[in-house]
C-alpha cells in the first residue's frame, strides 16, 4: 500500500509541456528521499486542463499543481510528499481560497462538468488493465455476455438515447439493431472504431484513447455480441502516436486476460480486435471511405445506400461508431438506460465531451450533460476570452459546421438546436473567437482545409469548393463583387446538395453560417474594401502614431523589407509602397504606436 | 501531399531491402495488407520512392499504378525525402486562431522554400499539419519529436538556430 499517489498527466497536451521529464525528476527525487515505498507516481490520461499543463494531482489531499516546473520538484517532494506540507504557492490558483484549499470540482472549470466518457480519464494508469478493472472495468462485458441476449443489449442502447458522438448524431441503438437484422444469414460481420478524428481542434476522442483505451475495447466487445460479430477494427490516426501506443497494450493485455479472443467469459463467444492506423486524409472520417481505407485503397466514399450496416466492410455488414459513443456503452449497461436518459435535453440524451480551444483562457477538454449553454461553456468553464477581448463567435462541427454569434450565445447545445442555427453539434471542437478575427478570413481557412481534404471522387466537392475558394480569395484581397456573393450562395446549396459524402455536402457551412450572421463584415470587405477585424492584408495598412513614436528605430531594424524611414528620436514613417504587411514592427514597438486600420 | 517523382537519386541500402521485403513477406497475405505495408516501408525509407512502390507491385502482386494511387492520396505519404529537421507547423483551427499562420509564412521566408519543401542541403523540411492536439499550447509547432508552444513569429529565429 502506498501512503500517497502522484498523478501526472501523460496526455498528448501535457507530454507536449513536457511531463515525461517532470514524471523522471519525479521518481529521482522520491528514490532520493527514501519515499518509493510510500509514494506512487501514476501517468494517467488527460485532466482537462490542457492550458494549465503539466499538470499533477497529488492523493489523499487531491492537491492540484499546475504549470509544474522541473525545478519545482525538489520542493513539492521534500514540502508535501516528506512533511506533509501542501506547497500552496505552485497550486492551481482556483483551488487556493482564504479558508485553505478548494476540492478541485468546486473550481469553475470542474463545477459544471459531469464525466461519463471521460470518467477514468486522469484518474488510472490507462498502461494497466488491473486499474481498468478496479473502477469497474469489463464489467458491462460480463453482463452482457452471461445475463443479457444481443436484442436486450440493443433495446438497453435504444431506449439509453444514445446518439452518435462522432458528429452525426444518428441513434446507436438503431444502427446496431439495423447491422443485427438488416442480413439475417450473412456469415461474418464487423465492428469498427471511428478514431480517425480529422477537425482540427478537436482532440476528445484522442484523449479517450490516451486515457482510457480499455473502455473502447469493452464496448467494441458488446457491440460485437449485440450484432453478431467476431472481428472489430480500431481506425485510428498515426497522427496519436501516443494513443496508438496505448491500444496496443490495451489490446494486448485484454487478450492475455482472455477479455478479447475465444470464449470470452467462458460464453462460446469470440471476439478480437486489430489496429488500422489512417494516414493522413480527413476524407477517412467519413465512413464509406474509412472502410475503403481499412481495405487498403484510396480513402474515397461510396454512396449510399447500401448502408454499411448492410454492406460495409469488405461487403459483408458492418456497424462504425466513434470513440465517445463507445466510451458511454459500458456505463449504459451497468447503470442502466433510464440513468443515461435522465441527463441531457429531450432528444438529445447524456453528455458531450468538448475540446475547448482558440481565444478562452482554459483551454482543455470538458464534458457537460447536453443542454448547458454555450454561455456557461464559455465563459464559466472556459475562463472567458484573454486581454478582456470580446466575444464574436464559436465554430463548432469543424470544417462541417458553423459559426454560433454573440446573439445565441444562450443557446442550449444539443444536436437539433445546433442544427437550428445553422451549424451541427460535429464530434465536438469548439473553437472561440474575438474580436480580432476576421469571420471572412475563417471561411476562407476552413474552404481551404476542404479543398485540400476533398478527395476528388464527385465534381460538386471536388471543383465547387475550390470554385469557392477562389471567390472568397477575391473577397479577402478587396476584388469582390456583391454579385459574388450572390454567386457564392447559389454555389454553396448546389455543392451541398450534390456532393456525394458528408465531407462535400457540409462544405460549404462555414461559409453560409459567416454568410448569415456576419454578412455585414463580407460588404465591409467587398464595398468599403476594408477588414474590420485588421486580418486580411491586402484591405489593411500600417500607421505609425507620430506622437507616441519616441524614435527608438526598434521596428526599423526588425522590419524585413526596409520599409521603415526615420531618424533616431524622431516619429518614423511606414513606406506603404515597401511595408509588406508581415506585422514585425507592432511586436516589436514597445510604446503601441504602430497600428493596422 | 507530393505528386512529382523525386529529383533526389534513390539511395537506399541492401539492409533496407531486406527489412522491407520482411515486412512484405510478413503482411501480404492479410486482408487490407496495402497499408500497414506502405506505412511501414515509409518508416524503413524515410519516404516511398518509385524504386520502392515497384518492389512492393512485385512482391505483393499489387499493380504499381495502384500503389501509386494509394501513396499520392493520403497526405502522410511522402514521394520526397524529408529534411533532417521536419518542421511542423500546426494550422488546425486552434492554432490558426492564434496567429499560426504567420508562423508558418516567417518559415517559408526563413527557410526560402515552400511548404512540402525542403532545403537543398536537406537539413530543414517544412509542413503544416492539422491539429496535433496540443491546444492548449496553441500556436504550436513541432521539430522532429520537440514541440514548441506559445509562439510568436519572432521565436521563429531562436528555434531554428538550435538546429544550425
Amino acid at each position: 500500500m502506498f501512503r500517497s499517489h502522484v498523478l501526472v498527466c501523460g496526455g498528448t497536451g501535457c507530454t507536449s509541456s513536457g511531463s515525461a521529464k517532470i514524471i523522471e525528476k519525479l521518481q529521482s527525487e522520491i528514490d532520493s528521499n527514501g519515499l518509493h515505498d510510500e509514494v506512487q507516481v501514476v501517468k494517467t490520461g488527460c485532466f482537462g486542463l490542457c492550458a494549465l499543463g503539466p499538470i499533477m494531482i497529488i492523493y489523499p489531499e487531491g492537491s492540484f499543481y499546475s504549470m509544474v516546473k522541473e525545478e519545482d520538484i525538489p520542493e513539492i517532494v521534500s514540502e508535501h510528499l516528506l512533511k506533509g506540507r501542501i506547497v500552496t504557492r505552485l497550486l492551481y490558483q482556483e483551488t487556493v481560497s482564504e479558508n485553505g484549499v478548494k476540492s478541485l470540482n468546486e473550481t469553475n472549470f470542474y463545477k459544471k462538468q459531469h464525466r461519463v466518457a471521460l470518467r477514468n480519464c486522469g484518474v488510472i494508469n490507462p498502461e494497466n488493465i488491473d486499474e481498468y478493472i478496479g473502477t469497474d472495468g469489463y464489467q458491462a462485458l460480463g453482463k452482457v455476455l452471461t445475463e443479457m441476449t444481443p436484442d436486450q443489449v440493443i433495446q438497453t442502447i435504444l431506449d439509453s438515447g444514445l446518439r452518435g458522438r462522432g458528429g452525426g448524431g444518428f441513434p446507436t441503438g438503431m444502427k446496431w439493431k439495423l447491422a443485427r437484422t438488416i442480413v439475417p444469414d450473412a456469415d461474418q460481420k464487423y465492428v469498427c472504431c471511428n478514431a480517425d478524428e480529422g477537425d482540427p481542434g478537436a482532440f476528445m476522442d484522442r484523449s479517450v484513447l490516451e486515457g482510457d483505451p480499455h473502455v473502447v475495447l469493452e464496448a467494441m466487445a458488446i457491440a460485437g455480441y449485440a450484432i453478431g460479430a467476431n472481428q472489430g477494427y480500431i481506425y485510428v490516426r498515426a497522427e496519436y502516436p501516443i494513443a496508438v501506443k496505448r491500444l496496443e497494450i490495451a489490446i494486448n493485455q485484454a487478450r492475455e486476460y482472455g477479455l478479447l479472443g475465444k470464449n470470452i467469459f467462458d460464453s462460446g463467444f469470440d471476439f478480437d480486435i486489430d489496429l488500422r492506423l489512417g494516414a493522413g486524409a480527413f476524407v477517412c472520417g467519413e465512413e464509406t471511405a474509412l472502410m475503403t481505407s481499412i481495405e487498403g485503397n484510396r480513402g474515397e466514399p461510396r454512396p449510399r445506400p447500401p448502408f454499411p450496416a448492410e454492406k460495409g466492410l469488405y461487403g459483408k455488414p458492418t456497424i462504425l461508431n466513434n470513440v465517445e459513443t463507445y466510451a458511454n456503452i459500458p456505463r449504459i449497461i451497468l447503470q442502466g438506460a433510464d440513468w443515461f436518459a435522465s441527463m441531457g435535453t429531450e432528444k438529445s440524451k447524456g453528455t458531450k465531451v468538448f475540446a475547448l480551444g482558440g481565444k478562452i483562457n482554459n483551454t482543455g477538454l470538458v464534458e457537460v450533460p447536453m443542454g448547458t449553454t454555450l454561455r456557461e461553456v464559455v465563459e464559466e468553464i472556459g475562463g472567458g476570452i484573454p486581454g478582456g477581448k470580446k466575444f464574436k463567435a464559436a465554430q463548432t462541427g469543424g470544417p462541417s459546421g458553423g459559426c454560433i454569434p454573440a446573439e445565441h450565445f444562450d443557446v442550449e447545445i444539443d444536436y437539433d438546436n445546433l442544427i437550428a442555427i445553422g451549424s451541427m453539434m460535429g464530434s465536438g471542437g469548439l473553437i472561440v473567437m474575438d474580436e480580432d478575427n476576421c469571420m471572412v478570413d475563417i471561411a476562407k481557412f476552413f474552404l481551404e482545409f476542404t479543398v485540400d481534404e476533398s478527395c476528388g471522387k464527385c465534381t460538386p466537392c471536388r471543383v465547387g469548393t475550390k470554385r469557392l475558394l477562389e471567390i472568397l480569395d477575391k473577397i479577402t484581397k478587396g476584388q469582390g463583387t456583391m454579385e459574388d456573393i450572390d454567386k457564392m450562395e447559389e454555389l454553396c446549396y448546389y455543392i451541398k446538395a450534390n456532393s456525394l459524402c458528408g465531407l462535400g455536402q457540409t462544405a460549404p457551412n462555414p461559409v453560409l453560417s459567416t454568410l448569415k450572421f456576419f454578412r455585414d463584415e463580407y460588404i465591409a470587405h467587398v464595398v468599403d474594401k476594408k477588414c474590420p477585424a485588421g486580418v486580411c492584408k491586402d484591405l489593411l495598412s500600417f500607421e505609425i502614431d507620430a506622437e507616441k513614436c519616441k524614435g527608438c528605430t526598434a521596428c526599423a531594424r526588425v522590419c524585413p523589407g526596409n520599409a521603415i524611414e526615420g531618424t533616431v528620436k524622431n516619429p518614423h514613417v511606414i513606406n506603404k509602397d515597401k511595408c509588406l504587411k508581415c506585422g514585425a514592427c507592432i511586436e516589436k514597438c514597445k510604446f503601441g504606436a504602430i497600428y493596422k486600420k | 501531399m507530393g505528386s512529382t517523382i523525386s529529383a533526389i537519386p534513390f539511395a537506399g541500402t541492401a539492409e533496407q531491402e531486406k527489412k522491407l521485403r520482411d515486412v512484405i513477406a510478413k503482411h501480404k497475405d492479410e486482408k487490407g495488407c496495402l497499408m500497414p505495408i506502405l506505412q511501414q516501408a515509409q518508416e524503413i525509407y524515410g519516404y516511398l520512392p518509385i524504386e520502392v512502390q515497384k518492389i512492393i507491385a512485385a512482391e505483393t502482386g499489387y499493380p504499381l499504378e495502384k500503389i501509386y494511387g494509394v501513396v499520392t492520396f493520403y497526405a502522410q505519404f511522402s514521394l520526397n525525402p524529408k529534411g533532417k529537421y521536419k518542421i511542423s507547423v500546426c494550422l488546425g483551427t486552434a492554432c490558426y486562431v492564434k496567429g499560426s499562420g504567420d508562423i508558418y509564412n516567417r518559415l517559408i521566408e526563413k527557410l526560402g522554400i515552400e511548404g512540402g519543401g525542403c532545403t537543398p542541403d536537406g537539413k530543414f523540411s517544412l509542413e503544416a499539419c492539422r491539429c496535433i492536439g496540443a491546444c492548449g499550447l496553441a500556436p504550436v509547432l513541432t521539430v522532429n519529436e520537440d514541440v514548441y508552444g506559445r509562439l510568436v513569429p519572432d521565436d521563429v529565429d531562436d528555434i531554428l538556430a538550435k538546429y544550425n
